[in-house]
């Protein structure tokens, strides 16, 4: 095979032996990598209703075919489970160097089966498996991890691990890899934390090939030459992706003080500009790349000095606003400190943050009583919020319900309406109620809400064409639900092929031709996919077997929806003002558009051309 | 005007494409093991530096190959050296004596390093930030100088 390498390594924890595979070439043909075929592994081998964090559930870590080639920014892999923050499929995808080591040493998956009695490692040195004590890790935060792993195997290992808060099953621990990096949502790294997982390191010196290597060669130079879009080269370059903040707030989707508003009146002061000039390591213009990305909008930032000190990656846009404007903080740097102490414990940002505001509104409003929480936690107490985070990684004092996440912590308090989330996953930082699209983008995600596995928000503010599949203007006004199911449906088929890929979608999505996209999938896998029809048509497969997981481990229609606030209250303020979310005129379209039922299932017309077995 | 492979480590942002750029034009397959560039990435000091063969006017690993199969010399405008397969008998004495670890071997019976590409080189054609060059030498030193006078001017300014 070319692309793929061919091998599926498998780890039985509660047996605590490895075994070698071939990768079955039906299903990688059919699901390709990544996002698609660990979906379709876990689809056949697991009970959808399993509890998450019990034993029978699988974690599986899961590169591309482009992974670890010179495809532009081919580092990716993913991490596909059952999800227990919201019992529904999680795919968390990241970036770094670990994704294309995996490749490297031969395998383009892992699957981890059952639960480990103690605290262990796996280390993967090419065909050399070991499972290791991790005993004397447990604990460390994700920076010791990996320092600590390097020494004991290989100054070249990369490690994909947990911190304190995957070992605690907070339901919003991630996995980092390469000290910054995250497989961040759905709180995959409890998935790991409850195996008893602290961490897999791995080194690789075996090569991957492509099926027409000039071909291929061309195939990246015409992707470098479409690459240079102003908004994904310069923009993003400038300043990462921090540079959103201050155009989402003039735009009125910055959500502030948890989604209650769309504008934010501390957003320039949080904005890219100063934590580049101020607090970026090197100077402003000193960016950081994953494995063989020309954008690199990755930052290192340090705060020098005061009680927020520290250092580490990011801070990015989503961290920006989950830990800034929900939270309706101003200063730079408690959010920055925040951003460290989720990297070191392992907790996504997104939810973290976003969390953290629900309780900052439940406490203001006089539902959260302040001798349960035992601080006064009012929207902009940046200090309150960095001390909570410590706690919930520990699950220590009111920790303990931050750590399960904005929907439990609401519903415990008797107002589930004010956790802003979609299938108990917390909201990104796109205000619903600032676009049509996204909005129902973020209704019909797979994962819960979510930005990423399409980026509706993309065509509605940024004019970007989907790779010249969507004709962009006047007809996607933001606030009209018009063509917006045929839309979405367009975008989340693509991103699943991006996400089962091995490549960024950043790094793909400023092009103004698909045919640089599917022409690197062709000449690096050999595969012909018929053009952008049957290329779709395998996205399609791969976000529906999603769903029929999902509708397997009891998710319905219902679940379909937003938060009351986004359908209910209009938007207060900003350019988006007087508007709420149309869902009721664009979710039966969406289902038509999709081939599904009125209650949102797939026919069996649709699985049957999908070819999905069911 | 001799040319030679320059860094600007300022711009490098260790993305090591063209580890990827050299396994792939010389093994065709993406391996950075078996690239002759490599990057070395210290991430909590957001820095990064690739290092590649010098091209030494005194090589010591054409001083001790016991087969002269390594020799330098100008080509393509550029003073390189390289190694002759056909007389290599692959004692790696060679990858001992550099000081620098950029003259390997890679069990197919003759050592590898960085030859420039025949004046093309493939890491420079994929670096998009544009820390690799492949430039007149004497030019690449000079504007070191400048570089180094403006920090100097601007740690004054600043005081």
């Amino acid at each position: 095979m070319d692309g793929w390498v061919g091998k599926i390594l498998r780890v039985n924890l509660t047996k605590g032996t490895v075994s070698v595979e071939d990768l079955n070439e039906k299903a990688a043909h059919d699901y390709i990598g990544g996002r698609g075929l660990g979906i379709k592994y876990l689809y056949d081998e697991i009970d959808p209703k399993i509890d998450p964090l019990s034993p029978k559930n699988k974690l599986i870590m899961a590169t591309g075919p482009l992974t670890g080639t010179g495809a532009l920014a081919g580092g990716r892999y993913t991490v596909v489970t059952k999800s227990p923050l919201t019992g529904a499929i999680a795919n968390s995808n990241s970036g770094g160097y670990y994704g294309a080591e995996m490749k490297y040493a031969g395998y383009d998956m892992v699957i981890f089966e059952g639960k480990a009695k103690e605290p262990v490692y796996l280390w993967i040195e090419n065909d050399n498996i070991e499972i290791r004590s991790a005993k004397d890790l447990w604990g460390k935060n994700t920076n010791e991890t990996t320092s600590l792993i390097q020494l004991e195997t290989d100054d070249d290992a990369k490690v994909a691990c947990i911190g304190p808060a995957g070992e605690n099953l907070v339901k919003f621990a991630n996995i980092m890899n390469d000290n910054g990096r995250a497989a961040g949502r759905s709180g995959v790294g409890a998935v790991m934390g409850s195996k008893n997982l602290k961490a897999v390191a791995v080194r690789g010196t075996n090569g991957v090939t492509v099926a027409d290597p000039e071909g291929f060669r061309e195939a990246v130079l015409d992707a470098i030459k479409e690459f240079h879009d102003p908004f994904m080269s310069e923009v993003l370059a400038k300043y990462g992706t921090a540079d959103v903040v201050e155009f989402s707030n003039e735009v009125g989707l910055l959500p502030t003080r948890n989604f209650q508003e769309g504008t934010f009146e501390g957003a320039a002061k949080i904005g890219g500009a100063v934590i580049a000039e101020k607090y970026n390591l090197r100077g402003a213009k000193k960016t950081k790349a994953c494995f063989g990305c020309p954008l690199a909008c990755g930052r290192v930032t340090r705060v020098p000095d005061g009680e927020f000190k520290g250092e580490g990656e990011g801070p990015e846009y989503e961290t920006l606003g989950s830990l800034g404007a929900v939270c309706g903080i101003d200063n730079p740097e408690p959010i920055i400190k925040a951003n460290y102490i989720c990297n070191e414990m392992g907790m996504d940002t997104i939810s973290a943050g976003a969390t953290i505001g629900c309780a900052m509104e439940l406490f203001e409003k006089g539902f959260l009583p302040e001798k349960d929480v035992r601080m006064k936690l009012n929207f902009g107490n940046g200090r309150a919020m960095v001390e909570l985070l410590q706690k919930a990684a520990h699950r220590e004092g009111f920790g303990d319900v931050i750590a399960e996440g904005s929907y439990r912590l609401a519903e415990k308090y008797g107002h589930p309406e004010l956790s802003m989330t979609v299938k108990k996953q917390e909201f990104p930082n796109y205000e619903p109620r600032g676009g049509q699209g996204f909005a129902l983008a973020y209704a019909t995600s797979n994962r819960g809400a979510c930005h990423i596995r399409q980026e509706v928000h993309c065509v509605e503010f940024f004019g970007i064409s989907l790779m010249g599949i969507i004709k962009t203007g006047g007809s996607l006004d933001r606030f009209s639900t018009k063509g917006k199911p045929e839309v979405t449906k367009q975008f989340q088929d693509f991103y699943c092929m991006i996400d089962s890929s091995g490549i960024c979608n950043f790094i793909i999505i400023g092009s103004p031709d698909h045919n640089v996209f599917i022409n690197l999938m062709e000449k690096g896998t050999g595969l012909s996919f018929g053009g952008l029809k049957g290329f779709l048509k395998t996205g399609e497969r791969i976000f529906n077997l999603e769903r029929l997981f999902n509708i397997k481990a009891g998710f319905t229609s219902k679940d379909d929806t937003l938060p009351k606030r986004m359908l209910e209250e209009p938007m207060p303020a900003g350019p988006g003002k007087g508007y709420v979310v149309y869902l009721d005129e664009m979710l039966p379209k969406y289902y038509k558009v999709r081939g599904w039922s009125a209650k949102g299932v797939p026919s069996v017309k649709l699985l049957a051309d999908l070819e999905i077995k069911a | 005007m001799v040319k030679a492979l320059t860094v600007n480590l300022d711009k490098c942002t260790g993305c090591r494409s063209c580890e990827l750029a050299c396994s792939f034009k010389h093994h065709r397959e993406f391996n950075p093991v078996k690239s002759n560039i490599h990057v070395s990435i210290f991430t909590e000091n957001a820095f990064y530096v690739p290092v590649v063969c010098f091209q030494c006017d005194k090589a010591f690993c054409a001083e001790v190959c016991p087969t002269g199969a390594i020799s330098a010399g100008e080509a393509n405008g550029a003073y390189v050296v390289t190694v002759d397969k056909g007389k290599c008998v692959g004692c790696k004495m060679c990858t001992l004596a550099c000081p620098f670890g950029v003259i390997t071997y890679q069990s197919e019976g003759h050592v590898q390093k960085c030859e420039l590409c025949g004046g093309e080189p493939e890491c420079v054609t994929f670096c998009v930030p544009g820390a690799l060059e492949f430039k007149d030498q004497t030019a690449a030193t000079l504007k070191k100088t400048k570089t180094l006078a403006e920090k100097i001017y601007h740690q004054k300014e600043a005081s």
